[in-house]
This record gives C-alpha cells, sequence and structure tokens, in this order.
C-alpha cells in the first residue's frame, strides 16, 4: 500500500513535468476556414488604430515582428484587474529587455481612463511604454477587437464597478495569431502561460 | 521496524510544519472574508501593488487610524494617505453588506497576518466605531 503510494507520487510528479514538452507546437487557437482555394485559413487579430499612455499611435506595425500579450482592462476596477496587473508585472519583469516581446492593455473604460489617466497608471505601475502600451480609443473598435482576442468586455450596470470583462490574458504571435491564453488572476496559469511564451519565442525567433 | 520509525519520524515533522503553516491564522472567517472581498486588490499576502494599491502587511496605517479602520472596510476611502512613508491618493470602495462581526473579523485577520501584531477588535467596539462614520 506504501509503496503504491510511493509510486503514485513519482508518476504524478513526472506527469506534471511532461505537460510542456520542449519540442511542443502551439496551436493557432479559433475556428479555422477553408478559402475557395482549398486553403485553410486561421483567425487574424484585425487591424487596429490606439493610443497609448505617451499619446502614441499604437497600430498592429506597432507590434511587427513581435510576439505579444493583450489584455482588457479599467482603471477603477473594483474585482480582478489588480491581480492580473501584477502578473501582467510578472511578464513585463522578465521580458522587459527583450525587444520581441511586448504588452498591450485595453482600457474598456472609455469615458475615465483618458491618456493623461493612463499615463499616470503607468507611471504607478512604474512601467515603460515601449514595452507595455496602455491605450484607449474608439468604443466600438476596443469592445468589438475583444472578441478577436476571445475576450469579454461588455458594459454592464449590474456588475461591481460597471464592466464585465474576463481577466485573461492573451499572447498573439507575429503573424497575428492566437497561439495560447491564459486566467491572469492565476499564477499558476500565468507560470505556464509564460513557458507558452518562451515556446512560441523559440518557434518564431530560431537561432 | 526502524523504517518504521522513520516514518514515524518524517509524519512527527509533516505534522509540525502543517501546525506551523496553519497558526497565523486563527482568524479562519476573517480570511475568508479578505479572500472574496480585498486580496483582489491588497493581494494574498497583503502585499498591495506598487504605487496603485498599499500594502497591508506591516502598514503602519493600521495602527495610526486603528478607530477609522471599521468604517474604512464598510464606507470605502477616496483620500490621501500615507502608508509606511509613501503618499497614495487613490480610492478603495467599501462593501456596505458587511455585518458588525463580519468587520471585526476581516480586521482581526489583518491584524494578525503576514507579521501583523496590532491589538484585536471587540465587537462591541466595532459597533461603537461604526455609529460614528
Ligand atoms: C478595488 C481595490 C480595493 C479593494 C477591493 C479593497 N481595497 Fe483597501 N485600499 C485600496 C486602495 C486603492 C487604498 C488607498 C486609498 C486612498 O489612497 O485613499 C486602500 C486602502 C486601504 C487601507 C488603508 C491603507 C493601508 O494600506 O493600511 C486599509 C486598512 C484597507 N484598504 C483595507 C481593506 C480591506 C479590509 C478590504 C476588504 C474589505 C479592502 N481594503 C478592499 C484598494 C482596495
Amino acid at each position: 500500500m506504501k509503496q503504491t503510494l510511493f509510486i503514485f507520487l513519482i508518476v504524478s510528479g513526472f506527469a506534471s513535468c511532461m505537460q510542456s514538452p520542449s519540442d511542443q507546437v502551439l496551436p493557432i487557437l479559433g475556428e479555422r476556414d477553408i478559402s475557395p482555394a482549398g486553403d485553410t485559413v486561421y483567425p487574424t487579430i484585425p487591424d487596429f488604430s490606439f493610443v497609448d499612455q505617451d499619446s502614441q499611435t499604437v497600430t498592429n506595425a506597432t507590434f511587427a515582428g513581435k510576439i505579444y500579450v493583450a489584455d482588457f482592462f479599467f482603471i477603477h476596477c473594483p474585482t480582478i484587474c489588480p491581480k492580473v496587473k501584477k502578473n501582467g508585472l510578472r511578464i513585463y519583469e522578465k521580458y522587459k529587455n527583450d525587444d520581441r516581446v511586448a504588452l498591450l492593455s485595453h482600457s474598456i473604460d472609455i469615458r475615465n481612463d483618458t491618456v493623461a489617466a493612463l499615463k499616470r497608471h503607468a507611471e504607478k505601475l512604474g512601467i515603460d511604454a515601449k514595452h507595455w502600451r496602455l491605450v484607449t480609443g474608439d468604443h466600438d473598435e476596443i469592445y468589438g477587437i475583444a472578441d478577436n482576442y476571445f475576450s469579454v468586455a461588455t458594459e454592464d450596470p449590474d456588475v461591481p464597478g460597471g464592466f464585465d470583462h474576463s481577466g485573461r490574458l492573451i499572447l498573439v504571435d507575429k503573424n497575428r495569431h492566437v497561439r495560447s491564453f491564459c486566467d491572469g488572476t492565476n499564477a499558476a496559469e500565468v507560470d505556464r502561460f509564460m513557458k507558452d511564451m518562451d515556446l512560441l519565442l523559440a518557434e518564431q525567433f530560431p537561432k | 521496524m526502524t523504517k518504521i520509525k522513520h516514518l514515524g519520524a518524517v509524519s512527527g515533522l509533516f505534522a509540525l510544519f502543517l501546525v506551523a503553516a496553519c497558526q497565523p491564522n486563527p482568524y479562519k472567517e476573517g480570511e475568508r472574508l479578505y479572500k472574496v472581498n480585498c486580496s483582489n486588490c491588497h493581494m494574498d499576502h497583503g502585499e498591495g501593488l506598487h504605487a496603485l494599491i498599499p500594502p497591508l502587511a506591516g502598514a503602519d496605517y493600521l495602527k495610526n487610524n486603528r478607530d477609522q479602520l471599521p468604517c474604512l472596510v464598510i464606507h470605502g476611502i477616496h483620500d490621501t494617505i500615507v502608508v509606511n512613508g509613501k503618499v497614495y491618493a487613490e480610492q478603495m470602495p467599501g462593501v456596505e453588506s458587511l455585518s458588525e462581526i463580519q468587520v471585526a473579523n476581516i480586521l482581526n485577520f489583518i491584524n494578525t497576518s503576514w507579521g501583523n501584531q496590532n491589538q484585536p477588535f471587540m465587537i462591541e467596539e466595532v459597533r461603537t466605531l461604526l455609529k460614528k462614520c
């Protein structure tokens, strides 16, 4: 009986290491289509244009040749945002000297989260716009693009703070494909997510 | 026989570890309420978040402003405050649905966790302070 338990512990120890073998390739997420010519077409992040905490325009071109982590938040969020930001900071700290990686946080509170407010927020988080953009923009464009990132963003007067949104972190590759995501409030999931980021870097920036 | 002794020693150590790990939390209900209502912002170990959210672990504010704490939990705070020498001019929503007992439990959990050793609140005291909000 003791022996069985021991073996079980060993096996489960190994199993937990095996979840991300290094030769694994991350899938492209989302529903694929077949084009008239018969090619498989994967969903991509559409064109966008937002403004960041330094009043700089941020478009897809900002992330050309990079992988990036996207999320949705608002400054006066009484619920999950601080935890997501805390985990976002872990990602920021790990990759802040790596120009192949960036972060992009969309505010869904267009009215209150002005560029000046985003600037203050960024300063209090101690982050640099070159690596972590906090953006605002056209209401419909922001709420619309949340769908492309498989995230929820809706205005809902019945939830605390007035906005309903998922605390997801979404990993986008160089080709605008979504490759991974995690619950940004959960530190263990974010650990796994950072392993996915390393896998994607190895795939898209071969030595 | 030696194996069994060995096992006994190991499980003894393990039990000790469990006791040690559980010790700082005599306020189980307070801990649960903290997780639900406060930990999203002040974090699991009361560490806060940079210049945005002040810490509760080791916070001098808890001692210096003890009498304000019950009202702060119920009604929130939107002020310029100093915590451990750092200025915060942020805003925190209150949780008006908490009962007096729940407020006392949360505050007592905070006051005795993460190295904090502040005097606990009695229900009577919380009730009196809340009347003055
Ligand atoms: C939405 C985020 C948020 C939540 C939820 C929250 N707080 Fe706060 N808390 C803050 C912020 C921000 C401040 C600083 C307010 C200011 O600058 O006026 C603060 C200040 C405090 C302070 C005084 C400063 C310090 O760090 O000692 C205490 C005590 C406190 N909160 C306790 C709690 C308790 C207890 C709960 C749960 C019932 C809670 N907070 C829930 C954000 C939050």
